[in-house]
């Protein structure tokens, strides 16, 4: 068994929930169409095709698209050493997917992280806490619109941030502002910075430049 | 003249007993365990046995844990959204400080990880691969030497933690040689490695090897057949293997309740299929089972290394020029006299160091199996020296998972022998 016949047994399974499998590198990656099924999907891959270790659930923030996430779950199988790729995106305003810390405990953690740095809630987490950052912090910091330097925020007697100072860290800079400290990542943010967001834009156009009109989302606008 | 004022003292028990008055009826009633025979006791951040930061908040019925709560993220540094920010060379400082105990397999993984996104990780020269082998099995070595010396010392053994601690220096003199840095090692390079091995360093390191083998079956007849060590640790924090692989342990952890998993072998990388080792692993999965697994693995790991040192192409001094790096200015930095005297070069220098490598669209999974288990990195790239996503799926976050299902049961007395048995490290856990 190799993961192109896993992904094909999944595909008969669950018929048009998925889409075609993409090849990259060696591994096979599978969109779910619908991330309420996701918990069914995952029950199935573990029971049926043996993928019994979780090794990881990740968070994509596609910003400027929709749907704005993706949550990325990476499956293992140690009777047939086969890893698979799962993705599942859901829009922001929903920004909610069902849990699979039933099918393996591992995914407590991992969940709850992302619930942590994303702001992605699982419906049917025993326990959806913040893991990282304290209980009562008002951001999900790995968002795109969240700037580098932190935000401030501040919970008397339990802690308090203040923005990272402008010392140190080799960042890559953005072409185009007007002195160093328009350029400088750490400075910008993300939401009402047009120069962030032309940047964006310019890449997004570099991308379909050359590898084409189908690759990747659709185009962002610079917001007003 | 100086000016003197009272100190204020906050006054806790005052602040306690209002608390009390102003709870309703109702609120005091389901608070009435808190005052009876639970008790709950807060173990950590900073506590010798939790190694580093890790706060665990035990419920606890007379000296019986009927609950534990970790609580991690005490030395969180935002690396994954650091990683978004700046080029995939630059980050590879940052993975000396995930597990600051094996620096050199961090940037060995990470290094790979990258290099299977460009796909040119099939490609790397051999004496290279030799090398980076080499570089994680002493990474191995070191990590294990400590997770060892702390775990015996915490379970009252201090004489094993003196031991360790005398071959770990010998580690880092090597470290130091060969990188420049004792710590942070920051050694390869995507595509290759800063240097290569300096005059007389295989012979330290063949010479390593001797010693190193003494000191462990010095260690060894300290703890194995030690009656206190037996009954400290046998039988106690069993992990099945089902439940091993349900919460996603990897590495000595796994291994020790018997799952003969090890990355090395079931998704080969580098030219470990080439050398010859095997995988030891547990039969009851158990806190000794854990130490004895770890005190083979370093003996296989000596194996290794002496295999890499007979068998290295070049040699110790390299007089056949093998390269160390991919033959692609593209993606490394081109010798510097180079960049001095010819066009080309200087401007996939000034490329690489401004703009990065250029990255294919696609996304990748890489995993090495370091000293503490699976360190996977997940990139997503959408093209350009920059990840739009980095993930790191770091072994002690995910180990560390299993406390509130392995603790309650136990003995308070337990849990130093517990979390030194599970060998974690918080750098790498908070990230």
């Amino acid at each position: 068994m190799n993961p192109v016949d896993h992904a094909r047994k999944l595909r008969e399974r669950f018929g048009e929930l998925f889409s075609e499998p993409i090849e990259f590198r060696g591994e096979i990656s599978l969109q779910l169409i619908d991330s309420e099924r996701i918990a069914d999907v995952c029950t199935f891959a573990k029971q049926d095709l043996g993928f019994n270790y979780l090794v990881d659930i990740s968070s994509l923030d596609n910003y400027g698209d929709d749907p704005r996430f993706t949550v990325v779950y990476h499956l293992y199988g140690l009777g047939h050493h086969c890893y698979l790729r799962i993705k599942t995106s859901v829009s922001e305003e929903k920004c909610e997917v069902p849990t699979v810390t039933g099918v393996w405990r591992t995914a407590n953690w991992h969940e709850r992280e992302i619930y942590d740095m994303m702001g992605i809630r699982f419906r049917g987490h025993p326990d959806l806490r913040r893991i990282l950052m304290w209980e009562g912090y008002p951001y999900f910091p790995l968002r795109k619109d969240f700037p580098l330097a932190g935000k401030s925020s501040n919970v008397p007697e339990v802690a308090f941030t203040e923005p990272a100072p402008m010392a140190g860290g080799p960042f890559t800079t953005i072409a185009g502002g007007k002195d160093a400290v328009a350029r400088e990542p750490r400075v910008r943010i993300p939401e009402t910075d047009s120069l962030e967001l032309n940047a964006r834009v310019e890449r997004r156009q570099d991308i379909k430049d050359a590898h084409g009109e189908n690759f990747g989302p659709g185009p962002i606008e610079p917001k007003k | 003249m100086a000016e003197t004022r009272d100190i204020e003292f906050r006054d806790t028990a005052g602040r306690a007993a209002a608390a009390a008055e102003a709870l309703s009826p109702q609120e005091t009633e389901e608070l009435r365990d808190i005052a009876g025979e639970k008790m709950v006791l807060n173990m950590g951040p900073s506590h010798p046995s939790t190694h580093g930061v890790l706060r665990i908040v035990l419920e606890l019925d007379g000296e019986t844990i009927t609950k534990a709560m970790p609580d991690v993220g005490y030395l969180h540094r935002g690396d994954e959204k650091i990683a978004e920010n700046m080029t995939y060379t630059q980050f590879i400082p940052y993975t000396d400080r995930l597990d600051y105990l094996a620096p050199l397999a961090n940037n060995v993984a990470y290094a790979l990880a990258v290099e299977k996104l460009l796909g040119i990780d099939r490609q790397l020269p051999p004496r290279c691969q030799y090398i980076r082998v080499m570089c994680c099995e002493l990474a191995r070595i070191s990590s294990h030497l400590l997770g060892l010396g702390s775990y015996a010392m915490d379970v009252g053994a201090m004489t094993v933690f003196l031991h360790t601690f005398t071959e770990r220096e010998k580690i880092y003199n090597l470290c130091e040689s060969l990188t420049g840095a004792r710590f942070t090692t920051t050694y390869t390079r995507i595509g290759g490695l800063s240097r290569d091995l300096p005059p007389g360093w295989l012979d330290q390191c063949r010479k390593f090897c001797d010693e190193v083998l003494i000191n462990i079956d010095e260690s060894e007849t300290l703890l194995t057949r030690n009656r206190i060590w037996m009954d400290r640790t046998q039988n106690i924090g069993v992990i099945p293997k089902d439940v091993a692989i349900d919460y996603g342990l990897t590495g000595p952890n796994l291994r020790g309740s018997g799952v003969e998993y090890d990355l090395r072998k079931a998704q080969p990388y580098l030219c470990y299929p080439e050398l010859e080792f095997d995988v030891p692993v547990g039969s009851v999965g158990d806190c000794y089972d854990r130490y004895l697994v770890r005190m083979e693995e370093m003996r296989q790991s000596v194996r290794i290394l002496r295999q890499c040192i007979a068998r290295i192409p070049g040699g110790a001094d390299n007089r056949t020029k093998e390269p160390i790096n991919v033959p692609d200015g593209k993606i490394v930095l081109p010798p510097k006299d180079k960049v001095l005297t010819r066009m080309e070069e200087l401007i996939h220098h000034f490329i690489n160091v401004t703009q990065g490598v250029n990255a294919p669209p696609g996304e990748v999974y890489f995993a090495a199996d370091n000293p503490k288990g699976e360190l996977g990195f997940y990139i997503n790239s959408k093209g350009g020296g920059t990840p739009h996503r980095l993930k790191i799926r770091a072994p002690s976050f995910v180990n560390l998972s299993i406390l509130p299902h392995l603790l309650p049961g136990h003995m308070i007395s337990d849990v130093p022998a517990i979390l030194g048995s599970l060998d974690f490290v918080m750098g790498e856990c908070d990230r």
